[in-house]
């Protein structure tokens, strides 16, 4: 049975190759029996309703025979991988950081590939698919990116645990939209109002859950994001529940509305009205927002609070045997990372968002998403989240680019289906894979002789 | 009055079914200190298995006789549930014991997605509408006034609840079975060095868990006559914030927090506004964990340096 895995190493195994075949291919018999139970009445029965909205059964046995065959091989192959192959293991201190030119090249052609990306698409794609890419694509992708570099500080830093992040980001989408609404300011005023904002809710909902630690914190967080989503759903003089606010306006490149008229953006710089240079305008001011936050990361970390937020993780006690403020300590890392969350729901409103907001957007999918890229990307590595972003987001958004899939599967094959199927699926292997997240390697803020980076699991992971 | 004792009765029907999904939460936690995220998903993913076994046993087999119908049904999903929690243990969570603490975490929502989307693809994203069953009432009091109804489900729901707990209660507590995880959840390493089959008795801790949540995934199908691929996650954290309210880790206090839970809600929204009873009980949860961490009958953590 499945259990015996080790049973089957070569090694062990005194029969040798045959004998360590015949091991696997037994275990993996017992996988796709497995998969046969787990398959038989959810992926077997299709319930269906008939014209008098009846349930009726709709019997679709092939499909448990391709999920039983799948398991079979799957398992197979990973067995005979596993019963021939060695690895040895990891060293504990990778090369030293200044050593790894290959990383920073790396890092430096992201940089300028980012730079000049939506001329890129400009070029190779053309005006109506260039949207798509730096819309679809970019914007969402850094929103991502700059989310997830958010709730690093307070997570991968700090080491405390949030569940509830998307609370914030709702706080500065709805922050922006109601400002607007109700008093006629623009992006570039709320902007940092949203920010303040969500900064000062970071400290508010931090504040009653300082003396919790682990789990406890990241439940409570979760029912602050929940908490935070209901009151906009039926709180429905202020924000309209379900319906949203809608009219927010957009984004103006500072001052000038993009549209089309002489006072517009296009006719101040004598080009052609097209509406791709607002996208291309949004694609810049996200980037530079998604900029600053890694440069105020990367900077605190070398100052009192930055080093103080890492001690907290390493060891809470100590930290406070040793005069640090722990109250303020993780105060600090909440209203931060909070403030961000916020910045980046404002950008969300005026962008990806349309200029309407609604409760939808902010689900406690969204704040596991935002989790997920933190922990799969490696937790307190700059370069790890947005590896994760760009990998999460920008998968699952081409697996909407499979229309060729039909031909294979059939016309009613809907590839977006299995989207957010497979993303779960993700989640689970890459953690059994890489527990650390992808970038295993993190930098020490503090070293002795030489900076050296070090192997993930030498990192704390904080208390709370 | 009457109104009280009909809020009573719903508040307690609906507080069983949490109870019995929140021992799976408080036993997980209990023995490896995790929170079962997918839990809730796992409850979900019964019903769905109950209603397509509901519908195979009456429509392609002819089983007509209700009772032995919904026997068979309930013990069928029970089975096939608990090997769905055990592959899940196996695939999911085993692998990552001894990891850091965030990685089953987030392997734990990963599979909640996982599952959600699973019964998404292959049952359709629209309700199913359950076929009406044991739709009986007994009608108390005034029939001019205000008349209090007990229906016939809601007696099935707690009768096979308290019937299930006591049976429960009688595996783990005088069962070498039971004292094996009670002996896990004192001191996983201890318990290995005595003899105790670590890794089985967890695999069991969920297997357990799952029948229970199947129970639950059953009696929440015939109460509400509809599922939809969603309802696992709210019925998964209130049943959380039970197991939390009761005292993590405790038995008694999975069942005293689903039931205050239930009717926390039922009061709530039969008093107040239905709006925000979700809000009430999400407060609760925060409510609790900041000023009574340790729950109702828990037993205090105690912080080793």
């Amino acid at each position: 049975m499945a259990t015996q895995a080790a049973d089957v190493r070569v090694a062990d195994a005194p029969r040798g190759r045959a004998g360590a075949i015949a091991a696997a291919v037994k275990d993996a018999s017992g996988t796709a029996l497995l998969a046969l139970g787990l398959s038989f009445p959810i992926l077997a029965l299709r319930t269906e309703q008939n014209m008098a909205n009846q349930l009726v059964l709709d019997q679709r046995w092939s499909y448990v025979a391709i999920a039983v065959l799948l398991a079979f091989l799957a398992r197979l192959l990973y067995l005979l991988r596993l019963a021939f192959a060695a690895s040895p293991p990891a060293p504990r201190i990778a090369a030293p950081a200044a050593d790894r030119p290959a990383l920073r090249l790396l890092t430096m052609a992201g940089v300028l590939l980012l730079l000049v990306y939506p001329f890129l698409a400009l070029a190779l794609v053309g005006r109506a698919g260039a949207i798509k890419w730096i819309d679809n694509f970019a914007i969402q992708i850094l929103i991502y990116v700059m989310l997830g570099w958010g709730l690093n500080i307070v997570v991968g830093l700090a080491g405390l645990l949030d569940l509830g992040y998307v609370a914030f980001y709702a706080i500065g989408a709805y922050a922006f939209a109601l400002l607007a609404s109700h008093y006629d300011l623009g992006f570039w005023v709320c902007l940092p109002l949203a920010g303040i904002l969500a900064a000062f809710w970071g400290v508010l909902l931090g504040f009653p859950v300082l003396r919790l630690r682990g789990d406890y914190l990241a439940i409570v967080t979760l029912a602050f994001g929940e908490i935070i989503r209901l009151v906009a759903i039926n709180w429905v003089d202020l924000t309209r529940g379900y319906a949203g606010i809608s009219g927010v306006p957009r984004a103006t490149f500072f001052g000038l509305p993009f549209e089309d008229s002489d006072q517009g953006f296009a006719a101040f710089f004598g080009l052609e009205f097209a509406t791709i240079h607002r996208t291309i305008f949004l694609f810049y001011v996200i980037l530079l927002m998604a900029a600053i936050t890694n440069w105020v990361t990367l900077r605190l970390r070398r100052l009192p609070v930055g080093r103080a937020w890492e001690a907290l993780r390493e060891d809470e006690t100590a930290c406070r045997s040793l005069g640090i403020n722990t109250t303020n300590t993780k105060l600090t890392a909440f209203a931060l990372g909070a403030m961000f969350g916020g910045l980046a729901g404002c950008f969300y409103v005026t962008s990806r968002g349309q200029g309407f907001v609604t409760p939808e957007s902010f689900t406690f999918m969204e704040s596991a998403l935002i989790l997920a890229i933190v922990v799969l990307g490696g937790l307190g590595s700059q370069v790890g989240v947005a590896i994760a972003a760009v990998v999460l987001i920008g998968g699952t958004e081409l697996l909407r680019e499979l229309d060729w899939t039909k031909s294979i599967f059939g016309r009613d094959f809907e590839p977006t289906h299995y989207r957010m199927l497979l993303f779960g699926l993700a989640m689970v292997l890459v953690m059994i894979w890489k527990p650390r997240g992808v970038i295993s390697t993190r930098i020490p803020s503090i070293f002795l002789k030489q900076r050296r980076a070090v192997r993930g699991d030498l990192v704390g992971e904080g208390h709370g | 009055m009457e109104y009280f004792v009909q809020q009573l009765i719903n508040g307690i029907t609906l507080g069983s079914i949490y109870g019995l999904i929140a021992i799976g939460y408080t036993m997980v936690f209990g023995i490896i200190g995790m929170v079962n995220f997918a839990h809730g998903d796992v409850f979900m993913l019964s019903a769905f298995i109950a209603l397509i076994l509901l519908l195979a046993l009456t429509q392609m087999l002819g089983i007509t006789p209700l009772a032995l119908a919904l026997f068979i049904v309930l013990i069928l999903a029970m089975l096939l549930t608990s090997l769905w929690a055990w592959a899940i243990e196996r695939l999911a969570y085993r692998p990552l014991r001894g990891s850091f603490r965030l990685a089953p975490l987030i392997s734990a929502i990963g599979m909640s997605i996982f599952l959600s989307n699973l019964v998404q693809v292959t049952q359709g994203p629209r309700n199913k509408p359950v076929p009406e069953i044991l739709n009986g009432v007994f009608t108390f009091g005034d029939p001019e006034g205000y008349t209090v109804t007990l229906s016939y489900k809601q007696i099935l729901i707690v009768a096979v609840t308290a019937v299930l707990l006591a049976a429960f209660w009688y595996v783990v507590q005088r069962t070498s079975i039971g004292r094996a995880q009670r002996a896990c959840e004192q001191d996983r390493k201890m318990a290995a060095l005595l003899g105790v089959n670590v890794n089985r008795t967890i695999s069991l801790t969920f297997v357990m868990g799952a029948a229970l949540a199947a129970v639950a995934g059953l009696l929440f199908m015939i109460y509400y006559g509809v599922v939809h691929f969603n309802d696992g996650f709210v019925p998964g954290v209130k049943a959380f914030t039970a197991a939390v309210l009761g005292g993590i880790g405790s038995l008694p206090g999975a069942v005293l927090g689903g039931l205050l839970i239930g009717l926390i809600e039922v009061l709530w929204s039969g008093y107040f506004s239905n709006d925000y009873k979700d809000v009430a009980t999400f407060s609760i949860l925060v409510i609790t964990l900041v000023f009574l961490p340790s729950g109702l009958l828990g037993r205090p953590e105690v912080e080793k340096v």
